[in-house]
């Protein structure tokens, strides 16, 4: 057997670990497992590269300089980041990894029809797939971290002729992918699709509002993987379908969720978010204005402390005031007092698909206390206090009624708790843009506060009753 | 290249497809992150790629185009897996506290 083929066959054996590695994900105790096999499999592939490669003797001395020093500089890189980076700043480092993925992915397509004389349509097809979903992704994913991050105003934007020009890009980029195929030798068709494609991955994010990027960041994924995926076709290599391919299709899947989530189609999101103007927000309710219950600290914590139940539903809101660990000491506090403590987490909380999650175990949250929507609303009417932080539309009453803009999105059912609290900073709307019935529901106390502030005053006065 | 080189590529790609969905779907939403994170990372693989195309390279264009292939791509593997591990060290089991019940 040649090294090629033992190369190839260790490739198999990787791809066979990255499907084990993410299969191991779907528990939390198993998980940490799955990625060291998952990583570990990939540095087998890459040192079974560098045999392959030196096997050959093809690569010239400017080539492993090349190979060494990229690839010394990016593992520097991604170490770096990687360590670095907050909790709360997440998404907005998966998001850049998916661009520097499909830039990867892109550039290898174009260095492949640059070198490649007369490429048959076998590696120019991929070849112009790849190069426009990478430079896409590319694109469109610095956007996307730039407006996570605040660089990139998290409003949509949309300028003049920005919908014309969403229409345009795309029929020049399919144009330029058909020159491209049919004259792989052409640079004009190369450059061309290359710029085409990066304009339009900016194109395709501005306009998309921050409360969409869930899903946004999920299709970005997908995105990454679909062109890694062609990359594979294009140097024929298995080992880049096969986990491109898995990424792609894992991307798809939590796309859905997320777009379920809020009762979005995928394409109504790409199109253009809440707030553009183009979903008008539902006629608030006419007459005079509902009248709301503010309460203080004190009155919240009497009721935490003589709950025997209680639900906390964290929002982005928490996440924004960085109040993850304030909430953990105050559960742990309710906990360590025999009262039980549940945090209902809904799908879309967060800036990425399970980032409230993250943000709670950060704060040492047990795991089994997180509940899903589906498992949490069973238990709100056994709820004696339902904490709510931070989070808005999803638990607007006014999904279940048809006629608004968030009519039919699946809510957490925190007004059948036997009372609520919310803390919020002041009557501002969600992203929906519309007035949440919750708020003026005769049960709900209002603790107007900055949520650090508001669940640190709650610590304390809890410790009151219950030191 | 032939056509039947072609018939298994797309044979791996639908196969791939299929697979990670059956794999994905199982994975409950506490997980959604680090698994976004953790497949992140698998695309890293395209890192063999520009480590392929470096190999092959033999104009100044070529090198600076698998130079940055090679950055990208190996960030994308080191940062993605660490980062995941990070994310996932803080979902370890910890002992549920204070199970009794409160004095009334």
């Amino acid at each position: 057997m040649n090294v090629s083929d033992t190369v190839h066959y260790v490739f198999l054996a990787a791809a066979a670990c990255f499907v084990i590695g993410l299969h191991l994900m779907n528990h939390p105790r198993t998980a940490r497992r799955g990625n060291t096999l998952s990583a570990g499999a990939m540095t087998v592939a890459i040192a079974a590269t560098v045999w392959l490669v030196a096997d050959e003797g093809t690569i010239s001395r400017a080539g492993w300089f090349v190979l060494a020093s990229g690839g010394l500089v990016g593992a520097a890189l991604g170490l770096y980041a990687a360590r670095e980076v907050r909790m709360t700043a997440m998404p907005q480092l998966v998001s850049l990894f998916n661009a520097v993925g499909g830039g990867a992915a892109a550039l290898i397509a174009v260095n492949d029809l640059l070198r490649i004389e007369n490429a048959g349509a076998r590696v120019s097809l991929p070849g112009a797939l790849d190069i426009v979903i990478g430079a896409v992704t590319f694109s469109g994913s610095l956007v996307a971290a730039g407006k996570l991050q605040g660089l990139v105003s998290g409003a949509p934007v949309v300028f003049p002729g920005a919908r014309s020009l969403n229409v345009l890009l795309p029929v020049s980029f399919v144009a330029g992918s058909v020159w491209l195929v049919l004259a792989p030798d052409s640079r004009t068709a190369l450059y061309g699709l290359v710029a085409v494609a990066l304009l339009f991955g900016v194109t395709l994010v501005l306009p998309i509002g921050g409360a969409d990027m869930p899903v946004v960041i999920a299709l970005l994924n997908a995105f990454t993987g679909s062109a890694v995926a062609m990359a594979g076709f294009v140097l024929n290599e298995t080992a880049l379908i096969v986990a491109g391919m898995l990424v792609s299709s894992s991307g798809g899947i939590l796309t859905k969720l997320m777009a379920d989530a809020m009762n979005r189609s995928i394409a109504g999101i790409m199109v253009g978010g809440f707030g553009t103007g183009d979903s008008a927000p539902a006629a608030a309710g006419s007459g005079a204005p509902a009248r709301v219950r503010p309460v203080s600290a004190d009155d919240v914590a009497v009721q935490l402390a003589y709950a025997s139940k209680v639900v906390f539903v964290p929002g982005y809101g928490l996440a924004a005031a960085q109040a993850q660990h304030e909430l953990g000491d105050l559960a742990k506090l309710l906990t360590d007092h025999g009262i039980d403590v549940s945090y209902a987490v809904h799908p879309v909380a967060g800036r990425m698909p399970g980032h409230m999650n993250v943000l709670l175990a950060e704060a040492n949250v047990p795991y089994t206390q997180l509940k899903e929507m589906d498992e949490i609303n069973p238990e709100f009417p056994q709820a004696d206090v339902a904490l709510v932080i931070g989070a808005n539309d999803v638990t607007n009453p006014i999904a279940r009624r048809p006629g608004n803009a968030i009519s039919g999105m699946p809510i957490l059912d925190v007004d059948k708790a036997r009372s609520v609290v919310v803390i919020k900073r002041s009557m501002g709307h969600g992203y929906a843009g519309v007035d949440n019935e919750l708020y003026t529901d005769p049960k709900t106390g209002m603790f107007f506060t900055d949520a650090k502030k508001g669940l640190s005053e709650l610590k304390a006065a809890v410790s009151e009753f219950v030191g | 290249m032939n056509d039947l080189d072609l018939l298994t590529a797309i044979t791996v790609f639908v196969l791939s497809v299929l697979v990670g969905i059956e794999v994905i779907s199982k994975v409950p939403a506490t997980l959604h992150t680090p698994l976004m994170s953790g497949s992140n990372s698998v695309h890293g693989i395209v890192v063999i790629g520009a480590m392929l195309i470096a190999a092959e390279s033999d104009t100044w264009l070529g090198y600076g185009l698998a130079f940055v292939a090679m950055v990208f791509g190996a960030t994308n593997v080191v940062g993605g897996y660490v980062v995941t591990d990070r994310m996932l060290e803080m979902f370890k089991a910890k002992p549920p506290t204070g199970k009794e019940v409160r004095p009334s």
